[in-house]
Order: C-alpha cells, then structure tokens, then sequence
C-alpha cells in the first residue's frame, strides 16, 4: 500500500480510485478539512490565514504570486509525502481543479522530478477513451506495492463491473 | 444593504477573503459572489474571448459576464487578482474594461497579497458603498451657506472655509497632532473673514483623521477622500458635466479617479512605494537645499535625460541624484528627474490601470509643483492637464462642497 499524490489534487474520483485499489490518495479535501475544523482560525471560507502563503515559500519564492503560495502550501506537503502519482491534464471544473494554472504547473512539475512511479495520462473526451483512462490508471495501481486489491463484483465510476474490462 | 460582486482570483487561497468581507461590512455593504454554473462558465468564457489558462480566471470572467448581462444585479464591483500574477493583471484589467463599458456599475480593481488587510481596502469599499449611497449627494454642484472642509492628509492638513458658492478663507499646516493641526488649519482659514467657529452651519472632514476630527468637531458629514477629491477637483475646474480624470500625487498614497457628471466611477489608490510619491520630491528639494516651492520651476528649465537615474526607489533614486550633482550636472536637471521619475512611476503603476479620460485634473499639494505637472502630461502624451485654484485644498474643498445642505447647527 502507497500514498498516492493525484492531480488535479480534489478529483474525488482519483481518490476513489485509489481507496478501492488499496492505497491512501493525498487528496486536497482531507487537508481543507483538517483547517476549517481547526477552532482556533476564523478565515472562512477555507481557514487559510496569511501564514499560509508564507508557509508556501518552501516550494516557490517571494516573487510568486500569494495565491499561488497559499496553494503551494497545502498542495506541497501532499507532494512531499507522495509515494506515486497519478496526474490527469487537461480535466475540466467538476473533474476538480485549483483554479490557478500555475500552482498547476509547478505541482506537476514537482511531482515529475520527484524519483515516484508517475502515471500521466490526458483527460478523455469520449466513453471509450474514460474506459481506456480508467484502465490505465488500474493497472498504475496494481503495479504499485501492495496494490492489486481485490475488486471482484465492484464497480468503476462508470458502473461496470471492474471484472468485465478489457484492459483487465 | 449595498451589494458588492466580488470578481477575483486566489483570495481564498491568500487568506484574504475575510479581509475584504470585514471591510465590505464596515461601511454597510456585504460581498456576494454571482452565482453561475458550470456550463455558464464555458459560455461566457467561449464569449469574452481571452484564452486564460487559469479556471479561476475563466470563473471571473463568467461572473463578469454574468452580471453585464443582467443575470446577477449587484450594486459595485470590487475585481482583485494576486499582486504580480501577470495573467491575472491581464484579466482583472480585461473584465473592469467589459464591467464599465457595457454597465454603469461602479467598479473598483485591487491586487493583493497575503498582508492585505481590511483596514487597506476600507477607503476603497468606502468609495463604493458611497458612490452607491450617496448619489444624491455627490450631485451637488453648489455651495450654499457657510461650511468648512477639513482634510487631514498623511503630510498636511488643510481647512476651507467657502460662503456661497465661493472659497472665502484656506489654512494649511504640517500634520502632527490630528485635532490640534485641524484647530490651526480651521483657524487660519477663519482669519480675516469676520466668521468663528460658531457660525458655520455645517463641517465635513475628509482625509486619514477623518473620523477623529469628525468625532470631535460634530461633522455633519464624513467621507473617504475619493469621491470628496473628485468633487471637489470636478467643482474648482469646472467639469462638473462631463467626464474628466482626477489626479492626486499625494505625501503617502496616490489616488486616480475617473469621473462621470461629478460622479467617481473607478478609481485606483496606490502607496506601495514611497517613490512615487509627493515625499520623493520633498526629499529630493532638500538635497537640492531649495524651497519645495521653487523644485517645480527649476524643474521645468531642466532635462530629466540628462541626469542618471536608475532607480524609482527614494533611498538609490535620491543616491542617482546626489551621484549626478557630484559629478557637476545642474539642479535643474535633478530636479526635472525627481520629477519625471514620480510621473513615469505613477503611469506605470496606477495610471494604466484607469482608461484617463480627458481632461486631466491634477490636484493635491504636489499639483503646485510645475515641473511634476509638466511631466505628467509629457508621460501622458502631452495632453493637457489642469491645475485649478486651490488644488493645494482640494480636500477641504470637496469636504465644504458636499457638507453644504447638510448642516443644520442654526
């Protein structure tokens, strides 16, 4: 079993992925989540205050823009821990994003430079090329230690059995 | 309640986004964001037609959209985007273009960092949630009765006493003590008019001491310096019709606004740097060792291009200077690149930031420096700028102007 880092980093779906091949996803929402339970800030809408910009400076300097920092530094740290990564280019908003093309590219390159397996594959925009993007991304999965869970009977996000795929 | 439509990018992610609700709340005004869904957003991006890589930005773009084609209804608009982020400049300028061009909302831009604070955004939110409120009131063209204008700037202060449409008495004194330099401002202003205190039907304060002076004198109005400065520059140069560009160079911050029938509809506030501001040129007149009042005219006989300057900054940019007098160049041309220095810097932070509209007003204590003005409208193209009588108070002005009516102390 391995962290996996995904991007973009809140794609629920990645992380769903993920959890059903075994393995831990380093998504965005579980951080967000831990700030806004934090009683002790009040900076809604995500609880990020001014320290975290500044806390983003361990991945880009003063000269970056501070959405980009305060971006930085919660992406970051899931990129640290990282152990694999799966990155999807290309996805549209509901697919999930971060809003910020260059907190894209930096994360994505700091993710190609750390020595992980990397899966990098392009959003698809037909039924077939999803099925081909799953399986790619299953089989990613299984080939990282600990991975090839048991997924008989299950289904994937398109709801077809995982069995039933070509690509297994 | 005003509504304002925040348009933006990376505020939430700055930590920022309570700072601007916080001073939103301030002045009675709440932020909304336009509502819009997911198709919406690929429409009205398709339709704008600038390719901007970032959703956040295509997110802004739509809620520009959304509310130039009526589908969200607020009062103003307030667009910010992070400081140095160039594709977010590049949107931010974009979508306050499409804003004024196609609606009459009042809209305000802003770049921030993670030190933004509310108390820095409160004269911007201000000036909108007046420009909404207070319509009626900045429409005043006249001046009725006696009233008194005090402006507590961060350098001067200044007082105005006006009695029927006219300015009867000015006093101007450095700013030390907020109610005491008001009181020596006020009083000089009262000198030989025959008038005191107790005869003035109505006082308006404006300026960084507005809410002290306005709390001890009993002010009937108190008001940012962005719209009581661009009433009063519309009202001293006569372009109360029309549309006109107000410019303050002031001793800490720099205002722009532009101006419909006396009305501000954008404006741009800067005082990140001490370079491009009126304290540039205090300090550089004193190197000079010549009065502040003489810098404008040696200014005017120098040439800016025959002193090295290499810096905007007033520490290096006055070491250029003092470098250039050492190795014999003339006052004159020092004084000429203090002050196109000043101009290009303003032009390049603030002034491109508005669409100037013609003509130019130039106001503020800094407008009695010719050369200054004379490189303003050289930066600009030669246009033609105006320096009204009592530029210098324009504050106090604006301040006595839109307090007229409003008083009722007999």
């Amino acid at each position: 079993m391995v962290k996996v880092a995904i991007y973009p980093p809140n794609s629920l779906i990645l992380a769903d992925l993920i959890e059903r091949k075994g393995h831990t996803p380093l998504a965005l929402q579980k951080q967000i989540r831990q700030k806004i339970k934090d009683p002790e800030i009040d900076s809604p809408p995500m609880n990020i205050t001014e320290e975290d910009p500044i806390n983003g400076l361990k991945y880009a300097a003063i000269e970056v823009p501070s959405g980009v920092r305060g971006r930085m530094s919660i992406i970051g740290p899931l990129i640290d821990a990282a152990e694999a990564a799966i990155i999807v280019d290309g996805a549209p908003f509901g697919f999930g994003c971060v809003g910020c093309a260059r907190t894209n590219e930096l994360s994505i390159f700091c993710l190609r430079k750390k020595d992980i397996p990397v899966l990098e594959v392009v959003y698809p925009d037909d039924e077939d090329g999803t099925r081909l993007m799953v399986n790619q991304i299953m089989d990613f999965l299984d080939s990282l230690p600990g991975g090839g869970g048991d997924l008989e009977g299950d289904s994937d996000v398109l709801g077809e059995p995982i069995a039933n795929k070509g690509g297994k | 309640m005003v509504q304002i439509a925040l348009v933006s990018c990376g505020t939430e992610y700055s930590g920022i986004q309570k700072e601007i609700e916080k001073a939103a709340l301030k002045f009675g005004a709440e932020i909304i964001l336009p509502e819009i869904d997911l198709d919406y957003i690929n429409e009205a991006y398709e339709k704008f037609g600038f390719s901007a890589q970032s959703s956040s930005l295509k997110l802004m773009i739509a809620r520009a959209m959304s509310i130039v084609e009526g589908k969200c209804k607020p009062d103003a608009v307030f667009i910010a985007t992070c400081f140095r982020c160039a594709e977010g400049a590049l949107v931010r300028n974009e979508v306050r273009r499409f804003i004024q061009n196609n609606t009459r909302i009042p809209v305000v831009t802003y770049s921030f960092t993670e030190r933004t604070k509310a108390d820095e955004l409160f004269i911007r939110m201000e000036a909108l949630a007046t420009t909404v409120t207070r319509r009626s009131i900045l429409a005043r063209e006249k001046q009725e009765g006696l009233t008194l204008g005090l402006d507590s700037g961060s350098t001067t202060t200044k007082a105005v006493l006006m009695e029927n449409n006219k300015v009867i008495g000015t006093g101007w004194t450095s700013t030390k003590d907020i109610i005491a330099s008001a009181q020596t401002a006020a009083a000089e202003a009262f000198e030989g008019t025959g008038y005191k205190w107790d005869d003035v039907e109505g006082i308006g304060t404006t300026g960084y001491g507005r809410f002290t002076m306005g709390q001890e004198f009993g002010a009937e109005l108190i008001q940012e310096e962005l719209s009581v400065n661009a009433k009063g520059a519309v009202y001293l140069a006569d372009c109360q019709k029309g549309e006109a560009t107000v410019l303050d160079i002031g001793g800490m911050d720099n205002k722009v606004i532009t101006v419909n029938n006396g009305i501000p509809d954008n404006f741009t506030m800067g005082g990140i740097c001490a370079g491009a501001s009126g304290r540039f040129l205090d300090m550089t007149s004193r190197r000079l060792d010549v009065d502040i009042t003489e810098l404008g005219p040696l200014a005017v006989q120098g040439d800016w291009r025959k002193a090295m300057l290499n810096s905007y900054c007033i520490v290096f940019g006055i070491q250029d200077l003092v470098t250039t007098l050492a190795a014999g160049g003339s006052k004159a041309d020092v004084a000429a690149a203090a002050c196109h220095s000043v101009s290009e810097q303003v032009y390049e932070q603030q002034l491109q930031e508005i669409d100037i509209r013609e003509p130019l007003i130039q106001v503020g204590g800094t407008s009695l420096i010719s050369g200054l003005v004379e490189a303003v409208s050289e930066t600009l193209g030669g246009i033609e700028v105006i320096v009204p009588e009592y530029s210098q108070h324009i504050g106090a002005v604006g301040a006595a102007l839109l307090v007229s009516g409003m008083g009722n102390r007999h």
